[in-house]
């Protein structure tokens, strides 16, 4: 195995609270040594981490990779680079794949790619209803015992209450963490932007926000009845962060994330049909994002994901409600969250527990740190490198990104996964 | 929201796509009546041909059906002496997997002066007039539930010929505004002529959200609503909004919104009634009403050829000497 030493990097690391310079050594997967100068340690790999920061890699709770099933859009080997490249260390892969995640097989063949593009921990999500048709239950058990680390109907419906109130009661039998986007399948039908003054003027089928409130409020209600562990995904409603508030002071098992691009624009950024622009949920109003930015710096949100869907430049192409809705966004989420800080919705500790010490606590991961012991997963950025988001050096295969051209700020240069340097100055190993 | 009406237009600022009303100037829009009107005083004494389209090609692309939309183009096009193709896609190409773009990139290839187009889903004539090559001209004649930008100019145009000053007048628009590019479309144009003020009549089910942002008054009783206007513009009601439990029945819906000659009395004396068509009789208008004194609902036909032929032959102008 790889023998790593990190020089003189400003050491964050949420878990125990640190934040100083120092030097990390890593041997055998793991943290080796934190103690200054240890002249025994022969390093086969020395990174010069001064003025960049260290910290755990990066755990994100939601990422397309298209693959099984959509490889015109991406593949696991072309997205698991954006991952590395992004400082991603493990990532969730929802169950919507073609075939879904479903049974084990499926499973065995997401592991099997992964490991012939040498990115170890990808979380599959498995299913919680047959074919994520919200009919019949799936085999949660054999999914669990498969690796899933997780259940989820993805962005699927659950019209029928009774389904997801069983889906739930079963899951909570074997410990299972439910991942749900709550989104009332008829009050969203067709929708594709936030019901308010821009779809209003647009003419553009509409989303409101009582598609998600209503649909989280009675979930909660099962929570309670079925104590099943519940993980709210991509919330983009305020109302939203009230109830999820009540609900954690309650203390009902449950917890949140947001996708970073609703902590950043609105339906007023929605050029008209601009494709690039349809998201799921929609973009809101600036009182939401200002709320979503809030229960971020507060906890009431736990974790920001990257939503990371890419796609084909044919999924634009057309009028603005027949485009696919989702950005590719692995590549822009931590200049993105490093963004709120300058605007003090966060500082630099809690920005870093929201992407790598909170989401493993969601899904009840060895807690990520850098002590000694610790799994050596881990990334280095320099907060203050400014680089400009162009196709010539996109990673993601799924070009749909609404930020080509802009400055961003924050830079990953290095990528450390178990031990191993995955990703260094540019490089991929 | 930024905004990318300056789409519609020249570099040098000549209206070249006729795609929305949003972002047009007043001057612009009294501009094009005023074309509209030289072309309608000469066609009222004689049916006459204008030379200033010959030798362009025009293709009605008509992703969605609609006769009479489609046949006052038609007409617009052939008295300006263009050739018109008229191109039904509702059912053909798009539903077999050729995307709207290679629709439009092979008849882009064929020479095309100008697409007038109609499709179901908002937004479309946008992306088209994004993608066609520069020489060409796109005409919205719909788009879902966005705009109908020519229907609401000879809207305006039919309510200059009976009322003249716009800054004195209130309009109402009744029905449903949830679902209707041409209200969309109305009410733009009428704010930007500078009207005192548009209300719209409707159920809550009917309008979509924050419906004042759209700058109008909103009322949900016809007495309300209809009190001191001049001009009443009913909407025509899809059927399908029977089953989508939007309305309960059509007799309801016709007790309270349905335009009728008791209804019509709390308008001013003057009022002119006006309908885009086709009318559902009975429906959202009673045969009194629509056949009656103040209909002007025959006019806005007529009218409407002479106005398209204004933006016809305005948008080409900027861009006939580009090729």
């Amino acid at each position: 195995m790889t023998r790593i030493h990190i020089s003189q990097g400003r050491i964050i690391d949420p878990e125990n609270g640190t934040d100083s310079i120092g030097d990390i050594y890593i041997a055998d997967n793991r943290i080796f040594s934190t103690m200054g100068q240890s002249d025994s340690f022969d390093a086969d790999i020395t990174i010069d981490a001064r003025n960049q920061i260290v910290c755990p890699g990066f755990i994100d709770l939601s990422v397309r990779l298209r693959e099984p099933g959509a490889t015109q859009k991406a593949t696991i080997a072309s997205e698991v680079k954006a991952a590395a490249a992004s400082g991603v260390t493990a990532l969730c892969l929802p169950p919507d794949t073609s075939p879904c995640i479903d049974n084990p097989a499926v499973v065995e063949l997401i592991e099997d790619k992964a490991k012939v593009a040498d990115y170890r921990q990808i979380y599959p999500i498995g299913a919680l209803t047959y074919k994520l048709q919200g009919q019949e239950l799936s085999s949660m058990f054999a999914l669990k015992n498969a690796g899933c680390i997780a259940v989820s109907n993805a962005q699927m419906p659950i019209a029928n209450l009774l389904i997801l109130r069983r889906a739930m009661e079963y899951a909570a039998s074997f410990d299972l963490l439910l991942i749900y986007r709550p989104q009332d399948y008829y009050l969203s039908q067709q929708g594709c932007a936030h019901e308010g003054m821009v779809a209003t003027r647009y003419g553009l089928p509409a989303i409101p926000d009582i598609a998600e409130t209503t649909a989280l409020l009675q979930c909660l209600e099962l929570v309670a009845h079925t104590g099943c562990r519940v993980h709210f995904g991509q919330i983009s409603c305020a109302k939203s962060i009230d109830y999820i508030r009540q609900a954690k002071d309650s203390g009902l098992p449950v917890s949140a994330d947001v996708a970073i691009h609703q902590l950043h624009l609105t339906e007023h950024d929605v050029l008209p049909f601009d494709g690039v622009y349809h998201v799921n949920p929609p973009f809101r109003r600036e009182a939401d994002r200002q709320a979503l930015r809030k229960a971020i710096n507060e906890g009431v949100l736990d974790a920001i994901c990257s939503d990371h869907q890419p796609h084909n430049i044919d999924a634009k192409l057309g009028a603005f409600p027949e485009t696919e809705p989702g950005i590719s966004s692995l590549e822009t989420l931590l200049p993105l969250t490093l963004s709120l800080i300058d605007e003090n919705k966060l500082d630099l500790m809690q920005a870093i527990a929201v992407l790598t010490t909170n989401p493993a606590k969601i899904l009840g991961l060895e807690a990520p740190g850098l002590a000694v012991g610790k799994f050596a997963d881990l990334c280095i950025f320099d907060p203050e490198m400014t680089w400009q988001i162009n196709p010539e050096t996109w990673l993601s295969s799924g070009r749909n990104t609404p930020y080509w051209q802009q400055n961003l700020r924050g830079k990953v240069t290095h990528t450390i996964q178990n031990g191993r340097l995955i990703f260094g100055q540019g490089d991929f190993f | 929201m930024t905004s990318d009406q300056g789409i519609q237009f020249t570099p040098e600022g000549k209206l070249k796509h006729f795609l929305t009303i949003e972002g047009l100037s007043k001057s612009l829009l009294t501009e094009i009546l005023e074309v509209a009107e030289s072309f309608a005083s000469v066609s009222e004494q004689q049916v006459k041909k204008f030379p200033l389209l010959r030798g362009k090609t025009i293709i009605n692309l008509f992703f969605e059906n609609s006769t009479r939309t489609r046949t006052t183009f038609d007409l617009a096009a052939t008295r300006l002496s263009a050739d018109v193709l008229n191109m039904d896609i509702s059912t053909s190409a798009t539903s077999k997997g050729e995307t709207l773009l290679d629709t439009i990139h092979n008849l882009e290839a064929m020479h095309i002066d100008m697409f007038v187009v109609r499709h179901a889903v908002s937004g479309a004539a946008h992306f088209i007039a994004q993608h066609v090559a520069p020489n060409i001209s796109v005409i919205n004649a719909g788009d879902g539930q966005h705009a109908h930008p020519t229907q609401a100019m000879l809207d305006m145009f039919t309510i200059r010929r009976f009322k003249k000053d716009f800054s004195q007048l209130k309009v109402a628009i009744v029905g449903d505004i949830l679902h209707s590019r041409v209200a969309r479309s109305q009410i733009q144009a009428l704010n930007i002529l500078g009207v005192l003020a548009v209300h719209v009549i409707a159920p809550k089910t009917l309008l979509p959200a924050q419906a004042e942002s759209l700058g109008v008054k909103v009322f949900y009783d016809m007495k309300q609503g209809l009190e001191g206007v001049d001009v009443i513009i009913m909407l025509r009601l899809q059927k399908e909004r029977m089953t989508g439990a939007l309305l309960p029945t059509e007799s309801e819906y016709y007790k309270c919104y349905g335009l009728t000659e008791e209804k019509l009395e709390f308008a001013k004396q003057d009022a002119i009634v006006m309908h885009p068509g086709p009318i559902n009789r009975g429906v959202e208008i009673a045969s009194e009403v629509a056949d009656g004194m103040k209909s002007v609902i025959l006019k806005q036909v007529s009218y409407g050829i002479a106005v398209r032929m204004a933006i016809m032959s305005m948008t080409m102008q900027a861009t006939g000497n580009r090729e």
